[in-house]
């Protein structure tokens, strides 16, 4: 083509040039680094996170009530002086109950986001890429975890979840019965992303199958892994309130927002206050967490550019 | 049979050419609106033609150019958010923006449409000959159905599907893509149309379907005596086929007239580009293709002047002022009219139009073309070759000795592959084989390019794989720079991926969408354990070598197009300094400018870089351009082998005189003076190949043999045997070198 002489030609001055002070070589993770900075939500969702973390550390400090202890002279009182968010029916302040809650949630919610989304993603992407019986040892192992009856499960090692660290053997567990799901998606999406030329052509420059997964697979369907993990949080700590409910999820002494939600939900109509401010923390924190994934797609996606106007 | 049509059109076209034509469009406009803050698109921009009864008009262009939305809009099928002006007159009478009920009742009636993907044009889940029955009831409620089922059982047979009063009861994944094409063209036909659209009905075909179709459509327009609109990109489709030819360029007609005027004297420097970068199977030594540079602008912002300046090398200042009309060579203002208008008033094409609409808009039947310099065209008789710079491109310094001598860089003997047919879902059991490949063997020298030819489903992309696999093979051997991979070690086949790397069909899905370019090239080097700082190096030295930006190495591959994502491929793939290049249909999926830019690159750089090419292709005509030697391959088997010259000039393997007769020439006379040789059916199962000659059950050589002769065909499998004394190898029985017009 004489576009290809024309441009050699022209760029070989320049190009001369060019050779010696050829740094720019671009940096993928900080132009993405960048590009979320630059993203108002991203900073909203970082903004609130670091907003809610704060309370959580801070509020029982500055609260004068300890976790668990109880007004006896203020029971399911509203909002006042002494007790800035109210309390419930067996006279605790509601405003330390919830920041000591959230500690505890925070730190549950994107753990097991996080440890649940990395294993789906990794077991999924290896039984799709590799097939055969990778694929049928993985999806097995897979199917039994939804089989087993994770209550059941949950319930029996509840005991251990009392005392320093409790809470790490809980996201541990939650963890690891909700990655399966999401783990067939990817495996699913693996397969027909495997068929790929790009990945036929990075298998014959002689790149490593865990690289090929790495590199190709897993960016390509990150949309569905942000998502995923978004979700994700949420569900977690729902899941550890219905643990909670039954006695079996955080145990005392320790709280946390589900526990909390739980004890206030049956005030939520005679002393909305009781359910409504622990309510309304978990709300932001999905939605900080929400807005940040977002943010994470669209920065990772180069098609989104367009897309969003 | 070409012959014949060609009486028939000229008797037809001569006479009417006074009526009132069957479908005349009139500067239609069609702009498609930006949401949400985006550019508006103008898709089509000022187009008009008229079809009298009986003709055949071809619409050509490269993809974008708005060939096919004009059609869609004379169908009235474009979506509602479409803003159309202009007329669209059916036999005297509007129908652009008549009522989609009332445009129901012509369509199919008085205009049909021919889609291009005959896989998703028929609903799967009704049988075919109810599928054609309604559309016949459609437009005849009273028929009946036992009438409606009798005349699509005529039209099945008509459009030549066998045996259709069975066939009437399959559903349509039961039929081949051809065979379905069929049932579509005999639903066009269904009701006797006066116009029938073909929107590229041939583009998704092989071409020995893709000869039987354009037959096919011979017939119907003879028997129907219906004008037909041809879109294509395929300037051979059209070259034997079309009366009268309307070159599309950025949503606008650019030049229309007499399909021999603009094949030998076109006035415009994009159709003259077109027609020079068309790589020719009927010439032996074309030199380099004529490239067009640059790509065909963006329908959201156009350039306020002639579209094509940017990339025409006789622009001239005037033509970056406003956009030329579509007026008769020579009728088009001089050089200092354009620059007083443009100074007079902003609008100045405005005020043109104004002048004399009726002849500017109406298609007379004159041809024309929107160039300022049409006329200095005209006068001074210039070709592409003489306007646009052609590439000198260098001889391959391996071609000056002899072949044996060369170091062989790939050998393939005797390869097969074969996937077992599995069934039931817990215990497996094989209830069949598809013989993918099945004995296929050939050698590679330095320097040189083979090219593996055959249709869809012959087993060419199934060999590349098991070579690029590098694995031991099910049966015969690889041997890839005299190593065998029978006996290759995990470290010594991962060294061995360095000298031999691939460049894909589809620029789209070779190349990680979430990938900047910089990494994209670099995974090679890095993947191979190269310094970082070399791999900056070499990646910036890649990307000019294959004629992009250093600025490009930041984005994605999503902003590129067809062309540039190609070269990207290109690059990534002569990263790591292979010797042997394997291209699977490497310009297959681009436009023919950009084809011809592609292709003269990999001309270039093996060349520069004493590259081996082991070139697969469907494009016969694109082999003939770059391969040293061919290989035709058929249901698995290579049937033909030897020099490019000697295939092309005097094939003996009756499917390479078929496959090569197939092929439509961008040359109207001597399109019309070849008479095709039409293969019958469609490629057999690789799962139950016929016994003995593979090719005997479509073999138009077969039928005219002896029954003793024939034996010999049905029971034993030819192997290659050499047929000229030299390089030539044909694996026929009856093997006679021909002469193939």
């Amino acid at each position: 083509m004489s576009q290809t002489e024309d441009l050699t030609e022209s760029e070989r001055p320049d190009g001369a040039e060019e050779t010696p002070s050829i740094p720019p070589m671009p940096n993928r993770a900080k132009d993405v680094l960048l590009q979320l900075l630059r993203t108002r939500r991203v900073i909203i969702g970082l903004v609130l996170i670091a907003l809610l973390a704060a309370l959580a550390f801070l509020g029982p400090v500055i609260s004068q009530w300890g976790i668990g202890e109880r007004d006896f002279t203020a029971r399911l009182e509203g909002i006042s002086p002494d007790h800035w968010f109210g309390t419930n029916h067996t006279g605790q302040d509601i405003f330390t109950q919830s920041t000591a809650g959230l500690q505890k949630s925070l730190l549950i919610g994107l753990l097991v986001a996080l440890g649940s989304t990395v294993i789906a993603a990794l077991v999924g992407s290896f039984a799709g890429y590799f097939g055969g019986i990778t694929d049928r040892v993985l999806m097995w192992v897979a199917d039994l975890a939804l089989v087993l009856p994770s209550f059941v499960i949950l319930a029996i090692l509840s005991t251990h979840f009392v005392g320093q660290g409790g809470w790490l053997i809980l996201v541990i567990l939650l963890a690891a019965f909700s990655w399966m799901v999401t783990s067939k998606m990817v495996r699913g999406l693996t397969i027909s992303l495997r068929e790929r030329e790009y990945i036929h052509a990075a298998r014959f420059m002689g790149v490593p199958p865990h690289k090929i997964i790495l590199r190709h697979i897993l960016p390509n369907m990150s949309s569905l892994l942000i998502a995923d993990a978004t979700i994700m949080v949420s569900t977690a700590i729902i899941g550890e309130t219905a643990l909670s409910y039954f006695g079996l999820g955080v145990q005392p002494p320790d709280v946390s927002l589900g526990v909390v939600i739980a004890n206030g939900a049956p005030y939520a109509t005679t002393a909305p206050w009781v359910f409504l401010f622990p309510t309304v923390l978990l709300v932001v924190l999905v939605l900080a967490v929400n807005m940040i994934g977002d943010g994470l797609r669209d920065a990772l996606d180069p098609h989104s550019k367009s897309r969003r106007s | 049979m070409s012959i014949d049509t060609a009486e028939a059109t000229e008797n037809t076209t001569d006479e009417p050419t006074s009526e009132v034509p069957v479908l005349e469009v009139t500067d239609l406009n069609v702009t498609f609106q930006g949401l949400g803050g985006n550019p508006d698109v103008h898709a089509v921009r000022g187009v008009s033609y008229a079809v009298h009864r009986g003709e055949v008009l071809g619409i050509v262009g490269e993809s974008g150019s708005g060939k096919s939305v004009s059609s869609m809009a004379a169908m009235g099928l474009l979506p509602d958010h479409a803003v159309i002006t202009g007329s669209v007159r059916l036999h005297g009478e509007e129908i652009l923006g008549k009522k989609d009920k009332e445009m129901a009742r012509k369509r199919g009636k008085v205009i049909s449409m021919v889609f291009q993907d005959p896989l998703s044009g028929l609903t799967p889940v009704y049988t075919v000959g109810d599928q054609l029955a309604e559309a016949v009831l459609v437009h005849d409620p009273k028929a009946g159905k036992d009438k409606a089922r009798a005349r699509a059982i005529e039209l099945l047979s008509l459009v030549g599907i066998p045996r259709p009063e069975e066939r009437y009861r399959s559903f349509p994944h039961e039929f081949s893509g051809g065979m379905r094409q069929r049932v579509m063209i005999a639903m066009a036909m269904a009701n006797d149309p006066d116009v029938i659209i073909c929107d590229e009905p041939t583009t998704a075909l092989d071409v020995t379907i893709q000869a039987q179709i354009l037959d096919l459509l011979r017939t119907a327009q003879r028997e129907t005596g219906a004008a037909i609109v041809m879109i294509t990109h395929d300037l051979g489709v059209v070259a034997g086929f079309v009366d009268r030819l309307l070159v599309m360029y950025a949503g606008r007609p650019v030049e229309i007239g007499d399909v021999d005027e603009i094949y030998y004297k076109s006035r415009m420097p994009y159709t003259m580009g077109l027609l020079g970068a068309v790589p020719r199977m009927d010439q032996e030594r074309q030199g380099a293709l004529v490239p067009i540079k640059g790509n065909p602008p963006s329908l959201s912002a156009l350039p306020p002047g002639c579209p094509f300046a940017p990339r025409c090398p006789i622009a001239q200042p005037e033509c970056e002022l406003a956009e030329p009309e579509l007026l008769t060579i020579g009728g088009q203002p001089s050089a200092e009219r354009i620059r007083e208008l443009a100074v007079a008033h902003e609008d100045a094409s405005a005020g043109a139009r104004e002048k004399d609409p009726e002849e500017r808009i109406h298609d007379t039947g004159v041809r024309r073309a929107a160039c300022i310099r049409s006329g200095e065209i005209d006068t001074n008789d210039w070709t592409a070759r003489d306007i646009y710079p052609v590439p000198e491109i260098p001889e391959v310094e391996a071609s000056s000795q002899a072949r044996e001598d060369r170091a062989e860089m790939l050998r393939v003997d005797d390869l097969i592959k074969h996937h077992p047919l599995m069934k039931g879902a817990v215990f497996k059991r094989r209830v069949g084989t598809v013989y993918a490949v099945d004995g296929v063997g050939f050698d590679i020298r330095e320097g040189e390019t083979l090219a593996l030819v055959g249709e869809s489903g012959c087993g060419k992309s199934s060999t590349l794989m098991e070579i690029m696999g590098l694995e031991k093979p099910q049966r015969g051997t690889i041997e890839v720079m005299g190593k065998s991979t029978a006996t290759l070690g995990k470290r010594d086949r991962f060294a061995l991926r360095r000298d031999m790397q691939i460049v894909f069909q589809d620029p789209m899905s070779s190349l990680d969408p979430r990938m900047p370019v910089f990494d994209i090239i670099a995974e090679p080097l890095r993947a191979h354990d190269v310094p970082a700082a070399e791999v900056v190096e070499r990646v910036y030295e890649l990307i000019r070598l294959v004629g992009l930006n250093t600025e490009h190495a930041t984005r994605f591959p999503s902003e590129f197009s067809g062309g540039q994502r190609q070269r990207i491929g290109i690059a990534r793939a002569l990263a790591l300094e292979p010797k042997l290049l394997v291209l699977d249909e490497p310009v297959s999926a681009l436009d023919v400018s950009i084809q011809a830019g592609v292709v003269n690159l990999l001309e270039e750089l093996q060349a520069k870089l004493g590259l081996a090419y082991l070139f697969v292709a469907h494009d016969l005509s694109v082999v003939r351009h770059i391969a040293d030697r061919v290989a035709v391959m058929y249901l698995g088997k290579i049937v033909e082998i030897g020099d490019t010259t000697s295939i092309y000039t005097r094939p003996a393997h009756p499917y390479t005189q078929a496959l090569l007769s197939a092929i439509p020439i961008p040359d109207p006379e001597k399109e019309r003076a070849r008479t095709h040789i039409v293969l019958d059916g469609d490629l057999p199962s690789p799962a139950n190949p016929p016994s003995g000659c593979r090719f005997r059950t479509r073999c138009q050589k077969f039928i005219t043999l002896s029954e003793s002769e024939q034996e010999r065909c049905v029971s034993n499998e030819p192997t290659i045997q050499p047929t000229n004394g030299g390089d030539q190898g044909t694996a026929c029985h009856y093997a006679e070198r021909l002469t193939v017009s």
